[in-house]
């Protein structure tokens, strides 16, 4: 990414601080352009009344609404909030670990990537506490002085996922908000109306663009980057462990923690560029959001995809090498049994079709991108499923086997937690900035630079 | 360009505030500024400029030690929890292991480290730069606005300004600004 022509794929020539900040913060200040904004709104909002119809039977009925039962016991509620938690990385990723190798690609889409985490963050973390079963007791996860003197289990890997999700959660949106301060600042000093200033003033806090702020600004962040690397890894491992720690066959595996970072990078890459692709253009922002955005994207998702095909290989093979007539049973039971059909699914969505990403073309098509990143996240739901509930509905003994059926609260808790992820994106979109202004304007100096 | 001056004589002076076309006239103001034995020069650009922290010749930020000390209070305290609720607390038996199995703690004693590291680099940044503040003199100036877009500014306070005012506006303008403003202390 450091030779000389890249800069101009990223930034067109022609373009000048002002440019730029027009057209970032005219999307929140335009009055035009609404009607595609009203109709995501809007499915948002009705998913989002899913949502809620779906948490409200669950509260009155209690977890026996969804399929699971024994031997299933952990079905679609935590395959959710594995496939949400796991999009969320990609947005860390794309913030923090790109600028710590000084990509500078990433930074016209680093804003909404990390918006979108923290918003997939928000509905993952739903499904655990739903299926608490008592979730008003959720905060008993919580070290505190109870009356009871009962105190948390430290040894249990749900106890440290618990700490890894709410840390991540917390501390993405300080990065977050740390990033858009500068920006802030930009909007409360081009809004025109009386209110907007005051409360963009409130949100920048006082920024005044002082170059003794700007250093300690940029030591600071680039410190967050680093550490939220090492976090965003230990996340998903966290989340591997609720499964490789326990006893359950086909998931005590030194192999997940990888593959699981590996299979969250995949997923989340697709869902950035699901967001990407329309964004860029419903609001003409296809010359900062460009086709060399895609394309690198793209070529994540292409190592990523290899990775997580090389860990569904390690599985197999370790399941063979055993030599364990249970384990072996197992794995032929994914490829052949019930379920078989999903996990030859799995196969073509998640290593199959991810290969046109070789090909410059394919890379830079659109459409074809968009139609591969739904194929990927398809396939990254199907790997969750299988890993979890598959692996749980065949035990030692055949009189515990069952089959897991999810039932339509099962469906519906999720469609819903796609509208809440779509209200809380469009309502992101039009109030605040969606592209980092002032370091798009780093990037016009350095372009500028560059020429001289 | 220079703007007249319409505060009434009494207003108490904060300093000047000077308008640079573009970044490299900026650098270079600074660097004549300092030349001329001006201290305490603040400059203002709509995104990090570099070299512009070492002309300023501004301190090493204090905010590595900040985050350091967040990131080992987090940890430390996380661990000293997990350690005091094993060991005296709340002892548990769990298959027989230690009540002080050390490496099960360590994954949220890591996540402390991390959430004590942001917390303190964000909160410790805030008060590091004076913020939040709700206004500051600049701000009453109102082509400061451009600061946040595309406009490089450069502010030199009335204490640090041993000279009459006439000889520094001079000098600015000498120096290339496009704008100097004398900015009222409110």
């Amino acid at each position: 990414m450091t030779d000389q022509n890249t800069l101009d794929e990223l930034v067109p020539a022609e373009a000048t601080y002002a440019s730029v900040t027009e057209d970032v913060s005219d999307v929140v200040f335009s009055s035009q352009k609404q009607r595609h904004w009203w109709v995501g709104f809007l499915i948002g909002l009705i998913l989002l009344n899913v949502l809620l119809t779906a948490i409200g039977w669950l509260l009155v009925e209690g977890i026996g609404v969804w399929g699971i039962n024994i031997p299933v016991g952990w079905g679609l509620a935590i395959v959710h909030f594995v496939w949400w938690i796991g999009i969320g990385h990609a947005g860390t990723l794309i913030s923090a670990i790109l600028l710590l190798f000084h990509q500078n690609w990433r930074t016209s889409i680093n804003r909404f990537a990390e918006a979108m985490t923290l918003f997939a963050v928000a509905c993952a973390g739903l499904f655990p506490l739903l299926h608490l079963g008592r979730p008003k007791f959720f905060y008993w996860l919580v070290p505190y002085p109870a009356t009871t003197g009962v105190w948390p289990q430290f040894r249990s890997p749900l106890m440290w996922d618990f700490f890894a999700v709410s840390t991540y959660g917390t501390v993405s949106l300080l990065f977050w908000y740390l990033g858009m301060v500068p920006d802030l600042a930009t909007m409360r000093d081009r809004s025109n109306s009386r209110w907007g200033s005051r409360i963009f003033g409130l949100l920048a806090l006082g920024w005044r663009n002082s170059a003794r702020h700007w250093h300690h600004y940029q030591k600071t962040y680039l410190i967050l980057a680093g550490i939220a690397t090492p976090l965003v890894v230990s996340v998903h491992t966290t989340v591997s462990w609720d499964f490789s720690v326990g006893i359950v066959s086909a998931w005590h595996s030194t192999v997940f923690p990888p593959y699981f970072v590996a299979g969250a990078i995949f997923g989340g890459f697709a869902m950035v560029l699901l967001i990407a692709i329309p964004l860029r253009r419903i609001y003409h922002l296809e010359h900062m959001v460009t086709l060399k955005h895609l394309d690198n994207m793209s070529k994540v998702m292409l190592v990523a995809g290899l990775f997580v095909s090389y860990g569904y290989l390690m599985d197999a093979y370790a399941a063979w090498l055993k030599n364990e007539p249970f384990d072996s049973y197992i794995y032929t039971n994914r490829f052949s049994g019930p379920y078989g059909l999903l996990y030859w699914a799995l196969v073509i969505c998640n290593c199959v079709i991810p290969q046109a990403l070789w090909f410059p073309r394919v890379r830079r098509h659109t459409l074809a991108l968009f139609g591969i990143a739904i194929a990927i996240s398809i396939g990254m739901w199907l790997e969750r499923f299988i890993i979890i509930s598959l692996s749980l509905h065949r035990d030692y003994l055949p009189s515990d086997w069952a089959m897991y059926y999810p039932t339509k609260w099962d469906w519906l808790l999720y469609l819903g937690t796609f509208g809440m992820f779509l209200t809380l994106l469009m309502l992101f979109i039009r109030t605040l900035p969606a592209i980092s202004m002032s370091e798009m304007r780093e990037l016009v100096h350095e372009s500028n630079e560059e020429q001289s | 360009m220079n703007e007249p001056l319409n505060q009434s004589p009494e207003t108490k002076r904060w300093g000047h505030l000077s308008q640079f076309s573009d970044a490299d006239s900026l650098l270079a103001a600074v660097k004549a500024l300092r030349d001329d034995g001006y201290e305490q020069i603040e400059a203002f650009t709509p995104f990090p400029l570099e070299g512009l922290s070492e002309q300023l010749h501004l301190p090493r930020t204090p905010m590595p030690l900040i985050i350091l000390i967040g990131g080992l209070l987090g940890g430390s305290s996380i661990y000293a929890l997990e350690y005091w609720v094993n060991l005296s607390a709340y002892p548990l038996n769990i298959g027989g292991r230690p009540l002080h199995s050390w490496p099960s703690f360590i994954p949220p004693a890591f996540e402390g480290v991390v959430l004590g590291a942001a917390i303190f680099g964000v909160y410790g940044l805030l008060w590091v730069c004076g913020l939040p503040r709700l206004n500051h003199p600049v701000f009453e100036i109102e082509e400061f606005q451009r600061a946040s877009v595309d406009g490089f500014f450069l502010a030199i306070e009335a204490t640090e300004d041993p000279s009459p005012p006439e000889n520094l506006e001079s000098r600015l303008q000498e120096l290339g600004a496009t704008g100097v403003w004398e900015v009222p202390d409110v």
